[in-house]
């Protein structure tokens, strides 16, 4: 039988033993076996609901059980199973500062939501609304008084754009200057698959009719710039950012700062995703949060990093949520607390943030006055224009190297892409080698061989060529559009991602 | 009842000193006879509190209900469930036993907390220790009543070191 080995502080209702015998062929059976041989351990170990106390940890062998099945972990004659109690304390719960929510704040004034008037058709539609005491016809004018400005139409702006329609917001505006594209629909559900190709502000746009035909779009089909974002934004009340780069972050926080409007921020991260309300006037803003941008590359962006589809639905809805509060003037804002969403943990977290008094644009002693070069601020300036460089000769096409591999010619085609990445499409005879592990599995060539290297587009083999180079290798080529040129041009039955 | 040496408490007195403002704990081995408790050994212990801890092993509170800080190592003190599995393999190995646990409660005074008694195994010694702005202040030990309902007060025989 199992054995069970017993702390000293429990061999008191062990009978004094410091080892047991029970049988079962899991941890659970031996356990309950255990316990009905010696029912006074039982309520050592276990709840008054029959639960083994959070504090008890059986360990098998040398190993927690939690890391192996948990009570269904299988055990075998001669195991041996240990009751691990987890030792813990500490000074009384602390007393937590009184969470003070922030009060509810209207953007829009009762002049304004007095001069709208509702068709019967309106007050159908929204009639949930209106017996909502807390919206009633008052905050629903309020709602059709409204103009929000949407930065972006992609992954956030979509189930944002189109829950503020369906709130019966009377003006919303749109900057987005993309094109639907194939990846897009996993998660930019305001556009479908017919829309592949069309501006997603017009894709937008038609959704949003369909939607709630009563609601006005301001469509800018441009990129949201230091140039053009003061007088886009002037004429908006709330300002919601749903775009998926740092630099347009920043443009958009330091533009609310310097227009005195707030910021309903979204972001999301694989399965990561954050929100908060910035208003410099009554909290904090991104950059008191952030004061600094990541170094560019770090934080990989949705088309590098993949994300989950769902996520911005979530995180776009708590956006348009808080606009909408902002608009009504009910609830406590999102000011001066950033939510965290763990969509894999189904976990929501909450940081206070506070107003930093050094913060450089909405702080007493402000250093920005107006806005600035945001792409040279996050440090990208110049690295979307300038992709690692290749010499001349360092480069072949897709077709010359299906020419010569037809011909027979024994190459050596390193992909430098990540295992998921080669699982979804891969060009035949090559070689996988992530980029990370190109240095150090450079000793598996001949510094003297020919090596052809490819990637998705061809920016991370550019980026391998340069570093096999400086280890000495001579003979190296960069394969020109990747695979996804190879797709192309070559063989469209291999899939583009 | 525990014996232990002025040393030992010296011993407890200095890991709190040199945690403070952070929890500090160990391990107090000895030898077992007829009941009594004979401290031979203070061992320190790495505190391996995180906050997710108490979240994994607490059904622990829900931070959105609960926004700010959570709580750290200044107010609370885990022994990993590996370190405790290690002490007692060696007890079995030593013939030594595990008598029981210290740890210090850094600018709050020498009693358990509701938090202690929830965490106490039955019948190891506790023993606490105030540390007060980085200076050592009263300490006191403490063993689980049987009901597990409260702490009583376990009396200490200091004896002398060269004991």
């Amino acid at each position: 039988m199992p054995r069970v080995l017993i702390p000293t502080s429990l061999q008191q209702f062990a009978g004094g033993a410091d080892e047991l015998e029970a049988s079962g062929s899991t941890i659970g059976a031996v356990l309950s076996d255990l316990m009905e041989r010696h029912p006074n351990l039982k309520k050592q170990l276990y709840s008054d609901r029959g639960e083994l106390r959070h504090f008890v940890n059986i360990y098998k062998g040398s190993e927690d059980s939690r890391s192996l099945l948990g009570m269904d972990t299988p055990i075998s004659e001669d195991e041996e199973l240990s009751i691990v109690p987890s030792i813990a304390g500490g000074v009384a719960a602390p007393t937590r500062p009184k969470i003070v929510l922030p009060d509810p704040i209207s953007v829009i004034d009762d002049a304004r939501a007095g001069a709208v008037e509702f068709s019967n058709e309106e007050i159908l539609r929204y009639s949930r609304h209106l017996m909502l005491p807390e919206v009633n016809l008052e905050g629903q004018k309020k709602l059709r008084a409204a103009r929000v400005l949407c930065i972006g139409a992609g992954g956030l702006g979509s189930p944002l754009a189109m829950y503020l329609a369906a709130a019966g917001i009377g003006t919303i505006g749109i900057v987005d200057f993309d094109v639907v594209d194939y990846t897009n629909l996993q998660r930019q559900i305001i556009h479908d698959t017919n829309d592949v190709g069309r501006l997603k502000m017009e894709s937008a746009r038609d959704t949003i009719a369909d939607i709630n035909p009563f609601v006005e779009v301001i469509g800018f089909e441009e990129m949201f710039t230091s140039q053009n974002a003061m007088s886009i934004a002037k004429d908006f009340d709330i300002i919601i950012d749903g775009t998926d780069n740092f630099p347009t972050r920043y443009l958009t926080n330091d533009v609310c700062v310097l227009l005195g409007k707030p910021n309903v921020y979204g972001s999301i991260f694989r399965f990561e995703g954050q929100a908060s309300v910035f208003w410099a006037e009554h909290g904090p803003c991104y950059r008191c949060l952030y004061p600094e941008p990541p170094p560019p590359g770090l934080v990989p962006s949705c088309a590098e990093g993949g994300v989950l589809g769902v996520l911005p639905g979530i995180v776009g809805c708590l956006q348009a949520n808080e606009a909408i509060k902002l608009i009504l003037g009910v609830g406590n804002p999102l000011i001066g607390r950033l939510l965290l969403f763990n969509a894999l943990k189904m976990q929501f977290r909450e940081l206070r943030l506070q107003k930093d008094p050094s913060c450089p644009i909405c702080g007493p002693n402000r250093t920005i006055h107006e806005l600035i070069d945001y792409e040279e601020f996050c440090g990208i300036r110049g690295e979307e224009t300038l992709p690692q460089e290749v010499e001349e000769g360092e480069e072949i096409t897709v077709s010359q190297l299906k020419a010569r591999m037809d011909r027979g010619e024994k190459l050596n085609v390193i992909d430098v892409r990540e295992p998921h990445e080669f699982a979804i499409a891969r060009i035949p005879g090559t070689k996988l080698i992530p980029l990370n592990q190109v240095e150090e599995r450079s000793g598996e060539f001949d510094k003297n061989e020919e090596i052809i290297l490819h990637c998705r587009s061809g920016k991370r083999s550019a980026d391998a060529l340069n570093r096999l180079k400086a280890k000495g290798f001579r003979k190296l080529k960069n394969l020109v559009g990747g695979i996804t040129a190879w797709s192309d041009e070559i063989d469209p039955k291999v899939p583009k991602y | 009842m525990i014996r232990l040496s002025e040393a030992h408490l010296q011993a407890v007195r200095d890991h709190g000193i040199s945690e403070f403002p952070r929890e500090c704990c160990g391990v107090l081995i000895g030898d077992l006879d007829d009941g009594t408790k004979t401290v031979t050994e203070v061992r320190p212990l790495p505190n391996t509190f995180t906050p997710s801890d108490e979240f994994e092993r607490s059904a622990g509170p829900i931070t959105s209900q609960n926004a700010g800080e959570p709580v750290g190592q200044e107010r609370r003190y885990m022994v990993s469930p590996d370190t405790m599995f290690q002490l007692m393999l060696e007890e079995r190995r030593t013939k030594r036993k595990v008598l029981g646990f210290y740890h210090s409660h850094p600018d709050h005074p020498a009693r358990p907390s509701e938090y202690d008694r929830v965490w106490a195994m039955p019948w190891y010694s506790y023993i606490i220790v105030s540390i007060l702005q980085g200076a050592p202040d009263a300490l006191t030990c403490w063993v689980l009543s049987d009901d597990a309902s409260e702490f009583e007060s376990e009396p200490m025989e200091v004896y002398c070191n060269e004991n």
